[in-house]
Parts: structure tokens; C-alpha cells; sequence
């Protein structure tokens, strides 16, 4: 059994966001962080591990500068990291960047009984789509929102967190689930888990080693391949500081009423 | 120094857990009651932090002094008392087997010591035997397949949580000073063992510290670490690693001093503006983080030293006997730089400065640092 965790380093948006002239972000001047959700997929996947002996391998697109990432999710007790990286695959949305995690899943073997685990979305784009879409990809049964996994047999139960309560789902094996931060408190990184990260291969899988995939089609991953593009991005200005009114109810009332009016709302 | 992409990563996860589960409640409950926490030796343990530098033969993660010194600094940087819970079983505790004992002694004790099972601690210091630890009167007397130990070991810390204590007795009243002192490995709970009250400190309040009495205590014989009358240059050796490690407890204390300042002074208005735009105040801060640098680099390079199995004696003490004094300047700064507010325990300063102040004493006085310094100068020719 086979536990695969879909990661992305982001911009750590705590820290400064910078953007660059033509709208997109200024990623090398920023610090960067694992996506805080796939935490919650890679510790749900380590617990799974920890009941099951399963085998946990994350999977990340992204530039180079995501082995950092990979090596940190290794001291966190991984078992195998693959990184997706290629020219050709700088620029995906949602909708390429899925079908090329897909077609690297695939390639790296989806079999009965294993499961991908993903995070519910990313801090930097906030889209949710892609773990569901990678389902799709795969024609995997899916499970958004997971706050709870249990697991029997090969069927899991899924406790879904909606926005108006909960939904309990039952799925069985092979499924993609996406997870939410109730779901758990992800580890800490173990001293002995560093020490050993850095001798730990970090396996590259290149636009050459998934192009014969049938999911991989040059006219639709990339900047070009993409459906969607980034007209502008920008930091929401500053909300000014409200205002306090004081006085009797009914001045204040009337005051209301007048700023409302004053500002065309009412 | 610039770290290597390990030890850098092992300061950002020292940090991170430091800085998410070194809450302030904890910190002022510990200070309060000075009692134990339990829950967070169990939760740095299973971390790996209790063995970083215990071998990974042996239950431990394997790293070196600079793992280590990282640990302890960042740990401290949020709260001394709880620096000091990972501290002993890779220094005082676990140091003197990892150097001197039997491979069955290792076998036996660094593994549950690693794994926080068990707390190791170590008795050199006595009622009259302080800095001169040469005075022990604790005594060992072979008798068939056992040492007999009778004496009083003081200021043990960490001894009311321990379930075993290394104890150093004369085991050749003949031999003078320092020589004919042996190390045993004593189990607590054996008959004739008993425990004084904690004591009531100044600071560094939650890690227990106080008197181990034995009276007639049957030893077995396999419990002598090191070579009999020898024991005196394991301690001392060990003693090396025990500096460094609260030379890098001192940098995390003012450091701590350090950050808590530099905030303040931004925030604390008077005469119409932040503090920070007084001379007076920056000047304070400017010296404070230049001798916390310099203090930095004397640990990680003994702590280098160390890890190349090179002598680090003298650069233990440098690093030990500038960094607690650092450390007290920087805490009275500190305090200063708040004014009345530091003197109240609503700000943390109020504590750095009493925990500040244990780092020029205890593992060697700050003037112990000096002799053995002067003593490396004074015996090696040309004075270098």
C-alpha cells in the first residue's frame, strides 16, 4: 500500500508579499513555506503509515528550489519525495498543474488500495482545485473537506467539515482525499529525521520521463497550455480604521443612516 | 560561522518547536511552582531532542556538539528552565558513558536515557566541595561484589526526577586532591538513598534541583564507569561539554534579553518618541548584540573544536566564561532599558535577569573559567 501526498512550497504570506511589474508574484524574494494544509495531508498519511506499514511518497511541482521543501518532509518521516520539474511545465493553472501530477502519479504506479492525500488548497492561490481535479484525472472516487479519516480494511471513512456541518463518507481504495487543518496537528520535524535527510535521494521526474503519458500534452500544460492567466495580481489596500459613533441610540441611529445615505448605500 | 544546510535546518526546527510549545503559560507556571513538567520531557523526547548527540547505536539521533549547542541556545532563547530538559542526557548525563563507559554500560543506560524513559543527572558538586571539587568526601569501599558509598551530593539538578545519578567518591583515601576518585552509576531507588527538599532558586525555576544523601549504598560492582581512582578526568572532561552547553544556554538568555529590549524600545514612547531614538537606550542595544554575537561565535567554535576531536578545553571556558558574562550584562541592560516595568514580573526581562545570572556560576564559576584558561596559557610555552 502506497500513500501519495500531493505538497507545494508557497510564499509564506505571514512574511512580506511582494509582486513583481507584470502582476505575478515575486517569489525568490519571498520565504517559503510548505503549504500549510498538505501538512495536514502528510501527517494523516504518517499516522496512516503508522497503522498500516503503508508508504508514504510525497509528490511536488515546482521549480528547484522545492527539494528544501522535500528534505523537510523527509526529517518529518516520508518515506520517498518526487519532484515534477520542467520548463515545460512553468506557467500550469490549476488545470494543467493537475493533469501533470496526475500523470506523474500514474507513472510512478497507482495501484488497489493506495491513496492520494492532498491538501484542501493552497495559501497562494486559494483554488481548491487541484487535488479534486487530479481525481478526475485518474478517475479515482474523491473526498473534499476531510476533518476526520478512519481506516478499515481498505474502505476509509471520511468525516467531510461543510461550511453548515458535517457529512460522513465512506470510500473505498484507490481515492483521493483532500484535507482540511482540523484533520490533525502536523509533527515537527525529528533531529534524527534531519541528519538523515540530506542523504536521501530526491527523485526528478523531467518533461521527458512523463511526455509518452497520455495525460501529457504539450498544447495543454504550461503558461501557454493553461486555460486561465493571471491578468493582475495585486495587495488589497489597507481598510481604513472604523469609526465609533457615541451619543443616544437614537443619534447614533440617525448618524448611521446619514453616512450610509452619504456613501450611496442606503 | 555560516551553518551548514543541516544545522540550519535542525535551528529552524529547534526554533519552531521552542517558539509553538514554549507557551508563556508554561514559562510562568514553571516559574511559579517551580515544579516539573512532565508532559514537555515526554514531548521533546519523542523529538529526538533528549539523544542529539547520543549515537544512533545507542537510541540516539546521532548529531554533534553543534546539534547540540543549536538545542540548547534556541531552547534558552525562550526559556532557560526548559533548555536545561534536554540538556543533561547529552551532557553531564549521557556524556561521562558515551566517553568512559563498558559497551554493556551504554547499552544499558543511553538508550532509555535517549528516549526520555529515564533522566540521568550527575553529583560532583558537596556541601564543601564546590569549585574545589578535588574536596569530595563521599566515599566508596569495595566490599565483595559491591562499593559501599556513603557522603552528600549537593545541588543535583534534576535528582527529584532522576532514576539514576552519577556520583563520584574516594575510593583511595591515601590518594590527595583530585586523584583516587572513581564514577559510579547510582540507581536512586536502592536502599539507603534518600533525597533532600528542592531547592528555593533564584531562577531557572521547573528543573528541580537538590541533595542526594547516601547512606551504606550497595553498588554493584559493574556500576564503576571509567577506570577505579580515574574519575576525576572523566568529570572534567566531561565538564568541557556540560560548558559549552551552558555557554550556548547563556547566548539564548541574552539573546532573549536582546529581543526583548529591541521591541520595547520601538513600542515604549517617552518625551514624545520610542526610547529607541535615544542614545542612551540604542547604545545599550548596540553592545548588547555585538557581545551576544561574539559570545555565538566562541560556543559554535568550540563546539567545532569539539566535533573535530580536537582539544576544546580552553575554548569550552572562553566560550562559557564570556558568554555568562554576557549574559548578566545583557539582562541588566535588559532590565534598564525597560525601567520600572522591568522590575515587574509582568515582563519577561524580570526573569532572564534572574536566570541570567545562574550561568556565571554553575558547571564552573566564571572564575574557575579563568584558572582553567590562565592554566592552559601558563603551562603551553609562548603562550599560544
Amino acid at each position: 500500500m502506497k500513500i501519495f501526498v500531493t505538497v507545494k512550497q508557497v510564499p509564506d504570506t505571514t512574511g512580506k508579499v511582494s509582486v513583481k511589474a507584470d502582476g505575478t508574484l515575486d517569489r525568490a524574494s519571498m520565504e517559503t513555506v510548505t503549504n500549510p494544509d498538505d501538512l495536514n495531508a502528510v501527517e494523516a498519511a504518517l499516522q496512516l503509515k503508522e497503522q498500516t506499514g503503508a508508504r508514504v511518497i510525497t509528490v511536488t511541482m515546482g521549480p528547484m528550489q522545492a527539494e528544501s521543501m522535500l528534505r523537510e518532509l523527509y526529517a518529518m518521516g516520508v518515506d520517498e519525495a518526487v519532484l515534477v520539474s520542467g520548463r515545460e511545465f512553468g506557467g500550469s493553472d490549476t488545470y494543467a498543474t493537475s493533469q501533470i501530477i496526475a500523470a506523474a502519479i500514474d507513472t510512478l504506479g497507482l495501484e488497489e488500495g493506495d491513496i492520494i492525500l492532498s491538501g484542501r488548497q493552497a495559501i497562494d492561490g486559494d483554488t481548491a482545485q487541484v487535488g479534486p481535479q487530479i481525481a478526475e484525472k485518474l478517475h479515482l472516487p474523491q473526498v473534499s473537506y476531510a476533518a476526520e479519516i478512519t481506516m478499515k480494511d481498505n474502505r476509509l471513512t471520511v468525516k467531510r467539515m461543510l461550511e453548515d456541518g458535517y457529512m460522513m463518507v465512506q470510500v473505498k481504495t484507490p481515492c483521493l482525499i483532500t484535507c482540511v487543518k482540523e484533520l490533525n496537528e502536523p509533527r515537527y520535524m525529528s533531529v534524527q529525521g534531519i541528519e538523515d535527510c540530506f542523504d536521501k535521494e530526491i527523485r526528478i521526474l523531467a518533461y521527458d520521463d512523463l511526455k509518452d503519458h497520455p495525460l501529457i500534452d504539450k498544447t495543454t500544460i504550461g503558461l501557454a497550455g493553461s486555460p486561465t492567466n493571471i491578468y493582475k495580481s495585486f495587495t488589497p489596500p489597507q481598510r481604513s480604521a472604523g469609526r465609533m459613533l457615541s451619543g443616544s441610540t437614537a443619534d447614533m441611529a440617525a448618524e448611521t443612516a446619514r453616512i450610509l445615505a452619504e456613501k450611496h448605500l442606503i | 560561522m555560516i551553518l551548514d544546510r543541516k544545522h540550519e535546518l535542525e535551528r529552524k526546527l529547534f526554533r519552531q518547536f521552542a517558539e509553538t510549545e514554549f507557551t508563556k503559560e508554561l514559562q510562568d507556571r514553571l516559574d511559579e511552582t517551580g515544579e516539573f513538567d512532565w508532559d514537555m520531557h515526554r514531548k521533546m523526547a519523542r523529538y529526538g531532542f533528549m539523544g542529539v548527540r547520543i549515537p544512533r547505536e545507542f537510541g540516539g539521533a546521532g548529531g554533534d556538539y553543534l546539534s547540540y549547542a543549536l538545542m540548547i541556545e534556541e531552547f534558552a532563547r525562550m526559556d532557560a528552565a526548559l533548555s536545561i530538559y534536554a540538556n543533561t542526557s547529552n551532557s553531564l548525563g549521557g556524556g561521562p558513558l558515551m566517553m568512559a563507559g563498558t559497551q554493556e554500560q551504554k547499552e544499558k543506560y543511553l538508550p532509555p536515557i535517549a528516549s526520555g524513559e529515564k533522566i540521568m543527572v550527575f553529583a560532583l558538586t558537596e556541601p564543601g566541595a564546590g569549585s574545589d571539587a578535588g574536596g569530595t568526601t563521599t566515599t566508596a569501599v569495595e566490599d565483595g561484589d559491591c562499593f559501599v558509598l556513603n557522603g552528600r551530593k549537593t545541588f543535583v539538578s534534576g535528582a527529584p526526577m532522576a532514576d539514576w545519578c552519577l556520583v563520584f567518591a574516594k575510593t583511595d583515601p591515601t590518594a590527595r586532591g583530585s586523584r583516587g576518585i572513581s564514577m559510579f552509576v547510582v540507581d536512586l531507588h536502592l536502599p539507603g538513598v534518600s533525597l533532600g527538599a528542592s531547592e528555593k532558586k533564584m531562577g531557572i525555576n521547573g528543573y528541580p534541583t537538590c541533595d542526594v544523601v547516601m547512606e551504606d549504598v550497595r553498588v554493584p560492582k559493574d556500576c564503576l564507569v571509567g577506570p577505579l581512582h580515574k574519575g576525576f578526568s572523566i568529570a572534567m572532561k566531561t565538564l568541557d561539554g556540560g560548558r559549552l552547553g551552558m555557554a550556548a544556554q547563556a547566548v539564548g538568555i541574552a539573546q532573549s534579553c536582546l529581543d526583548e529590549s529591541v521591541a520595547y524600545a520601538k513600542e515604549r514612547k517617552q518625551f514624545g518618541q520610542p526610547i529607541g531614538n535615544f542614545q542612551g537606550i540604542s547604545f545599550m542595544i548596540a553592545e548588547m548584540a555585538t557581545e551576544i554575537e561574539a559570545a555565538r561565535q566562541l560556543v559554535y567554535h568550540a563546539a567545532e573544536l569539539k566535533d573535530a576531536g580536537k582539544d576544546a578545553t580552553m575554548a569550552c571556558s572562553m566560550a562559557k566564561f564570556y558568554a555568562a558574562e554576557a549574559a548578566n550584562r545583557c539582562a541588566y541592560k535588559a532590565v534598564q532599558i525597560h525601567g520600572g516595568y522591568g522590575y515587574s514580573r509582568d515582563y519577561k526581562v524580570e526573569r532572564l535577569y534572574r536566570d541570567a545570572r545562574i550561568t556565571s556560576i554553575y558547571e564552573g564559576t566564571s572564575q574557575i573559567q579563568e584558572v582553567v584558561i590562565a592554566g592552559q596559557l601558563l603551562k603551553k610555552t609562548g603562550g599560544r
